[in-house]
Formats: C-alpha cells, sequence, structure tokens
C-alpha cells in the first residue's frame, strides 16, 4: 500500500514537503486531481498518480495547467473535492481560467496550489503569487512548515466550501523540498461521483451574468477578510512592543533569530498564514501594540504595502519597513543570518555576525554545471542541426526541458528562451522581421502543453521556419511523467489514449514535414538541411526515447563504445559533442564505459573512425 | 536540546538523499527533533546535490553561511566549495575519490591537487577526516556506499545527537534489504576510517 493512505492516525511520519501536501489532501477526501508538472510541486503529483492506481481516487496530467484547472474547477463545481496543483508560472499559463472561475465559485471544495521558487533555483523568473489572490479576488492560504503544510492542506477544502470559492495554497521552494516529521490526521472517505446541477445564471459567464457575480465575488472577499481575521494561521505571539510581520518560511528564521538575539521579551509576532484577503482588523489591532514594525517576507513588498496601507486608515504613525536597501530585497531567498541580522539592525540591538571563514587564496574549485546525459538524443539533434546550419546567419529559439540545457558549450544552441511553448510563437516574429534563419527547438510534452497554438498560427500566417519537435517520448526534465505522446502500454498501464505528433503536425497543415533518427547523422544532416532550405513552415520530428527513461524501461541495448588506437587525437568528439562519457587519461580521449549508453553518435563525428563498439 | 547544523554536498547519483533519509529516521526514531531541505531537479544531469539537516531545537531547515557544525563532502572539490557553509570551530569530512567535472575534462577549469585542498581546509576548520571513501565502499564490497561509508565517520565525530546504534537500526529497516549487510559494513568501516583522525 501507499505509505500516504496509512489509515493510522496519530503516527508520525518524515515526510517530504510535497508528500505531507499529498497526504493532506487524501485526508481532505480529495476524489480529483489534475496537474502540470513543474518543479518544485512535481512529487506532489507524482504521489497522487501513484495513489491513483491503488484507490478510487481520480488523478490526471492534464496538457497543461489551464486545461488541469478547467478539469479540477468543473469536478467541484459537480460535487466532487477536487484539487489542482502547478508551479507558480502555470498559474499564467491557467490564469484565464482562475479569473472568471472566482465568479463562478465552487460548489466543493477546491484547492489550487501553486509552488513558488524564490531564488529561482529550476525556474525562469521568481514571481510572486500572493499576487494572485489579490488580482482574482480568490483567499491565499500559506504555510510555514512541512507538518504546517499537510494540517493546512487537509483542511483547505473546508475553507473551500465554506467561502463557495477555489482556495490559493500558496507554498515555497523550501516549503516543497523540507523535509519533516508529520503527525498524520484521520482521512476522510471520498465523494467520487457528483452532478452537475444546471444553473446558468450562476455558470454561465455571459455579461448580463457577470455584473452579477461579480458583486457576489466582492461580497465573497469581505466575508473572506472577516475569516482571515479569525483564522488560527494569522496569529500574535509574544507580548514585546517591537513587532514582527512574517509569513511562510521567514516565519521559522524569525522563531529562531528572536531566540539567537535573546529578544524574547520585547518581540511581537504575527504570522500571516492567510495572506489573501489581509486580515484588516488583526494587523490594525497588531500595529496599535507596537513602536514599530518589520515586516518579514520573501519577494515582493505584498504584506509590506497592506500593512502600510492599513496604518494610514488609523492615522498610525510608527515606522514599519521591510524592503529596503538596509533591510530586505525583493530578490531571491532568505535565510536564517539574514533574518537574524536585518532583525537586529532595525531593532538596534547588538548581534555578532558569524565567524565566517577567509577563503581567500582556497584553490579554484572548478565549475561543474549540470549536462545534457550521455547518450541523448538531444545532443546528436544539435549536433546535426549546427553542421546543416553552418555558415548560416541563424537564431535558435528553445524552449523549457532538458533541452536547454544545450545552450551550455559546447553545444551552444539556445539564443532565446522565455517560456512554455515561447519557442514557436518567438519563431514567427524572429523570422518575419529578420534575414536570419530562423531553427526553433521545443520538446514533446511542450510542443502538447502550448507549441501548438504557435505552429497553427505559423501556418495560418505563413510564416518561413523550422520547428524542430525533440520526441524523447517523456516528460524528462521534471521526472518522466507521461504526456500525450507516451505509450502508456509501456508502463503497464491501460485506459489511455495516444496522440501522436507526426499525424498531428500533418493535420495543421505543415507544408513540410520529416522524421529523424536523430543517431543516424548523416541522414539527419541531410534531412535538416531540406527543411532549413524548404520556403515555409518546416517540422523536424527528431524522435528517440530519453536514455534515462529508455533505461528505467529496461529498453537500452547499446554497447559501450572504446576509441581505438586509430585515434589521432583531433578531439571533434570531446570538443564537438561534450558527452559526459569522455574523459581525459592525459591527452588521450577515453570513454567510460559505464556510462556509454552506445548511442554511436561520437563514432560517427570521428573523422578517423577510431570509435568502435567494445567487443564481448 | 543544543543545535547542530549539517551539510552534506555530492555530485547526482552519489546517494545523499539516502544517507539524509536514514540520518531523519534514525532521528526519528531516537526521539530528535529534525527538519531537513535539499535542492534536487538537475541531480541525474550531474549537477550538485546539497542537503541541510538541522537537529535540535531550531525551526529552520536551511543554514546559512558560516553556520553549519559539520560538513559531509562526497566528492573532494564539492567540499571545498561547499566550504563557505563553515566556520573555525566546524568539523569537516570528505571523501578523496575525485569526480572529475566536464569543464575538467575537456580543459576548461582545472581540478584542485588534493594535498593543497586538504592542507587549506585543515587550515581553516577545527577537524579534517579525509579519506578514500570510494576504496572503503569497495572493500564492504559495492562502490555506491560511500554514504554509508561518510555516515560512520560523521557518527564516529560526535557531532551530531545521534547514537551509532541509531544509525544502525536505520540502515536496517529504512535501506534496501538486499544491500543491509553491505551498508552496515560499509557504516562501520566509515566510522574506523575516523578515529584518531
Amino acid at each position: 500500500m501507499h505509505k500516504l493512505l496509512a489509515d493510522d492516525s496519530g503516527q508520525k511520519m518524515l515526510l517530504l514537503g510535497n508528500e505531507a501536501i499529498a497526504r493532506g489532501a487524501v485526508e481532505a477526501g480529495v476524489a480529483c486531481a489534475s496537474t502540470y508538472p513543474g518543479t518544485p510541486s512535481s512529487e506532489i503529483s507524482l504521489n497522487l498518480f501513484q495513489i491513483s492506481k491503488e484507490s478510487d481516487l481520480y488523478f490526471e496530467y492534464s496538457t497543461n495547467e489551464k486545461v488541469a484547472l478547467e478539469v479540477a474547477a468543473a469536478a467541484a463545481n459537480s460535487g466532487v473535492r477536487s484539487m489542482c496543483m502547478m508551479k507558480h508560472v502555470g498559474v499564467n499559463v491557467a490564469a484565464d481560467v482562475l479569473m472568471t472561475l472566482a465568479y463562478l465559485g465552487t460548489r466543493a471544495g477546491l484547492v489550487i496550489l501553486t509552488a513558488d521558487d524564490p531564488f529561482m533555483f529550476s525556474s525562469q523568473n521568481e514571481q510572486d503569487n500572493r499576487y494572485y489572490g489579490k488580482l482574482s479576488g480568490l483567499p491565499v492560504i500559506e504555510p510555514s512548515s512541512v507538518a504546517e503544510a499537510g494540517a493546512m492542506m487537509a483542511q483547505a477544502f473546508d475553507l473551500s466550501e465554506k467561502l463557495g470559492e477555489p482556495v490559493i495554497f500558496r507554498t515555497t521552494t523550501r516549503i516543497n523540498h523540507s523535509t519533516a516529521v508529520m503527525e498524520l490526521g484521520p482521512l476522510k472517505k471520498r465523494v467520487t461521483t457528483g452532478h452537475f446541477k444546471k444553473d446558468p445564471l450562476n455558470y454561465v459567464c455571459v455579461p448580463a451574468v457577470s455584473r452579477k457575480l461579480h458583486v457576489r465575488l466582492l461580497e465573497n472577499i469581505a466575508r473572506a477578510e472577516k475569516l482571515a481575521d479569525a483564522s488560527p494561521y494569522n496569529f500574535v505571539e509574544g507580548d514585546g512592543c517591537w513587532g514582527v510581520i512574517c509569513n511562510g518560511v521567514s516565519y521559522a528564521y524569525v522563531c529562531d533569530a528572536v531566540k539567537d538575539l535573546n529578544l524574547e521579551a520585547k518581540i511581537r509576532i504575527l504570522r500571516i498564514g492567510f495572506s489573501h484577503p489581509m486580515p484588516g482588523s488583526l494587523i490594525k489591532g497588531f500595529l496599535k501594540t507596537c513602536e514599530k514594525v518589520l515586516v518579514i517576507e520573501e519577494g515582493e513588498p505584498y504584506m509590506e504595502e497592506a500593512v502600510k496601507a492599513l496604518a494610514q486608515e488609523e492615522q498610525l504613525t510608527l515606522t514599519i519597513k521591510g524592503k529596503d536597501k538596509a533591510l530586505f530585497s525583493r530578490l531571491y531567498e532568505f535565510d536564517p543570518a539574514m533574518v537574524r541580522r536585518c532583525m537586529a539592525d532595525f531593532f538596534n540591538v547588538p548581534h555578532t555576525p558569524v565567524d565566517a571563514l577567509d577563503l581567500s587564496g582556497a584553490p579554484e574549485v572548478p565549475m561543474r554545471p549540470p549536462n545534457l546525459c550521455a547518450g541523448c538524443s538531444h545532443r546528436a539533434v544539435y549536433y546535426a542541426v549546427k553542421k546543416a546550419t553552418e555558415g548560416m546567419d541563424t537564431v535558435y529559439p528553445s524552449d523549457i526541458g532538458c533541452y536547454t540545457l544545450g545552450f551550455l558549450p559546447p553545444l551552444s544552441m539556445a539564443d532565446y528562451v522565455v517560456c512554455m511553448g515561447a519557442s514557436v510563437g518567438s519563431a514567427c516574429g524572429f523570422s518575419k522581421v529578420t534575414n536570419q534563419k530562423v531553427i526553433a527547438f521545443i520538446g514533446d510534452s511542450t510542443f502538447f502543453h502550448s507549441g501548438i497554438a504557435g505552429l497553427t498560427s505559423a501556418v495560418f500566417n505563413n510564416h518561413d521556419f523550422t520547428l524542430v519537435i525533440l520526441d524523447n517520448r517523456t516528460t524528462a526534465m521534471t521526472g518522466h511523467q507521461p504526456n500525450p505522446g507516451v505509450d502508456m502500454k509501456e508502463l503497464n498501464l491501460d485506459g489511455y489514449g495516444q496522440v501522436d505528433i507526426e499525424a498531428l503536425v500533418r493535420a495543421l497543415g505543415v507544408p513540410h514535414v520529416s522524421v529523424i533518427k536523430p543517431y543516424n547523422i548523416k541522414k539527419s544532416i541531410r534531412k535538416i538541411k531540406e527543411a532549413v532550405d524548404f520556403k515555409g513552415v518546416s517540422v523536424i520530428i527528431a524522435r528517440e526515447k530519453c536514455v534515462l527513461y529508455a533505461k528505467s524501461l529496461k529498453q537500452l541495448t547499446g554497447k559501450a563504445f572504446y576509441i581505438s588506437d586509430k585515434c589521432k587525437n583531433h578531439r571533434d568528439c570531446l570538443n564537438d559533442l561534450g558527452c559526459p562519457a569522455f574523459y581525459l587519461k592525459g591527452k588521450k580521449v577515453m570513454i567510460d564505459a559505464d556510462l556509454c549508453t552506445g548511442c554511436a553518435l561520437c563514432a560517427q563525428v570521428c573523422p578517423e573512425h577510431a570509435i568502435l563498439p567494445v567487443k564481448d | 536540546m543544543n543545535i547542530k547544523r549539517l551539510i552534506i554536498v555530492a555530485v547526482g547519483g552519489q546517494g545523499n538523499l539516502l544517507a539524509s533519509k536514514v540520518l531523519g529516521e534514525a532521528a526519528l526514531m531516537a526521539d530528535v527533533p529534525v527538519r531537513m531541505s535539499e535542492i534536487h531537479g538537475m541531480a541525474q544531469r550531474g549537477g550538485v546535490v546539497e542537503s541541510a539537516l538541522v537537529f535540535g531545537d531550531a525551526d529552520s531547515t536551511i543554514i546559512s553561511d558560516g553556520e553549519a557544525d559539520v560538513l559531509v563532502g562526497f566528492e573532494p572539490s564539492e567540499t571545498l566549495r561547499a566550504l563557505n557553509k563553515c566556520n573555525p570551530q566546524s568539523v569537516v569530512i570528505t571523501n578523496l575519490s575525485p569526480l572529475s567535472p566536464f569543464t575538467v575534462t575537456i580543459g576548461k577549469g582545472t581540478y584542485p591537487r588534493l594535498s593543497t585542498l586538504q592542507g587549506f581546509i585543515k587550515a581553516k576548520t577545527a577537524r579534517l577526516i579525509a579519506f578514500d571513501a570510494a576504496a572503503e565502499a569497495r572493500k564492504a564490497g559495492n562502490v555506491m556506499a560511500v554514504n554509508m561509508v561518510l555516515l560512520g565517520s560523521l557518527i564516529q565525530t560526535g557531532v551530531l545527537p545521534l547514537s551509532e546504534e541509531n544509525i544502525r537500526q536505520a540502515i536496517k529497516t529504512r535501506t534496501k534489504k538486499a544491500f543491509v549487510e553491505t551498508n552496515l559494513k560499509a557504516f562501520d568501516l566509515g566510522f574506523a576510517a575516523a578515529v584518531g583522525v
């Protein structure tokens, strides 16, 4: 049985934040869950996916976050507790649904989880999604610890039902990817089947209906503010007159700093865990008990702006600071020492900075950037495109996935990366206004996510570029989640359909379509040249299973290669391909047989034909 | 309870997440408060994996620069890279078996000399335990058991509020059955390697 299904209330379990969140949802009786995978949220869905295979929980990997939210919202409005999870930038994709869903509201509990990523450990930006609460009018709750994340999730569905609105559950990477002990709660029974009651005056958002629903939304926000004022997630600790208002992981750093600085008698903390709407009365009351207030929040000055506005309403003139050149930044994540130093500075108490090491004179440490795996087919595609476009003035828009790593030398095959699916739309713009050859790259899962719309537009507007779909038959970057192109039977999972990318692209009317097997370099280069020479939209589908995925399916059959005596040390293999299976022994290039997957790319690149398969 | 902070650094695939899990489970069994955080995602693509573990009465799950009581490095250059987490009182344990970063392989960087690296760490911190953990793991019967070897050395230092018996119990119940014997042997070899250093 899946460990998160344990019906053992009171048991203590060491859980990853994302496991605790999944457990909380299961405890609440969530019956329908949907997602598009994205770090740092991915393990929540992975666990719910596994749980769905051994229970009556319905879970799906949708093609993108917008679809995922539409699925969950319809299920919730049919009376089934539902959940939808995504990384922070996924909410941008789902935002169109989110904004009007707030007007519609929800019948059964609906929780939308956004996993924000301060410092951008694995993201393209560090947007602060609390503002989505303000923008949509929906309630936002945010935990400060792993255990609280689990408990809060278990209650979030009740809050949603109480308000008749979806709840935004906001985490940050240090909640998702921290591990701590959680005490399991009781499991609520899942209600998996609902019934949609027709009610067009509440569900069909034509202008006349929406004008009425917007009024209701504002009423719901007012009700939510009352709940926020009384919420156990917004609490005051300590009875000093130096105020600290904090949220999320910052609360943990504040608690440690208060002890380290011996400020227990001086400090009064207001921890905000229900942050939209901000609890106005609670904050006003808090401000009146303080001489000065420091707002401690990662990201944007979301709380600080609200607190300052509330102080103005009350004609309070105390000092309120947060984001400030001398205090906290809007950039990156906080850490315990930073919070301790800023608190000491702001409240003017002595503080001994840590005895840091003087690391001047340390031997230089070589960089260790992540690299495409040994045998990764993206490397072969990039090499082939490079060869096919030699001497041309090119632009390579790329997209979000493992293949983004191709921007690093020696491949250097990404010039412009914005967000999911943007490679295609960007290619349209580049090709229209420049005389450069535009070759865009997108992965299979990203193509399904949001590349199709760009390609459709390109065909209609008759653009001139080549799109290379790197079809590695899985969603590799986030941990090999399925996508609509995946053959689920290979995973012994029944009941799924499958979408053929080639048929889809042809059906869109793309005038020049070719399929390549990337490890066959000569043929690939020839086909890429044909596609690039074609005037109009051309698509190349580079079809080869991700090596890690193939390995997990026990489908890797290639034999390792070695570099024979014929080697004259041109080092084209090493310098042009940068495969991590190569290493230098003295001056000679060698291949690590344990890493080599036998893709034979280097054997085809070697001008001396010196790279040969290992004989048995 | 006194707060003890541990940083573990490794290259993806070296098994540091399992080492953290064993420590976490051992703490849970011994009723020692524990919180940890890790940065993963690029692990399978040859990047650096860092775990922070905080034992005792603290709320934070991450560790600021200069605040680690003990640093365990699964790879010597990564140990050196993470030295900013240490202070003069810190204990450092490092494997001396290098995994050359690809930048070095293609001639875009130089790997530091192991003797210089050790000399530098030794001069800056309270205690350095450095040995070829891969060799000890091979002796135990599995080169992948570097993580268990280093756990052995870590427990020998006595910095963490966890006993040898706590860890043995966690290895027995939380690592794969087929590997338990090898893992325990590796743990013992790592423990022995740290004695008297």
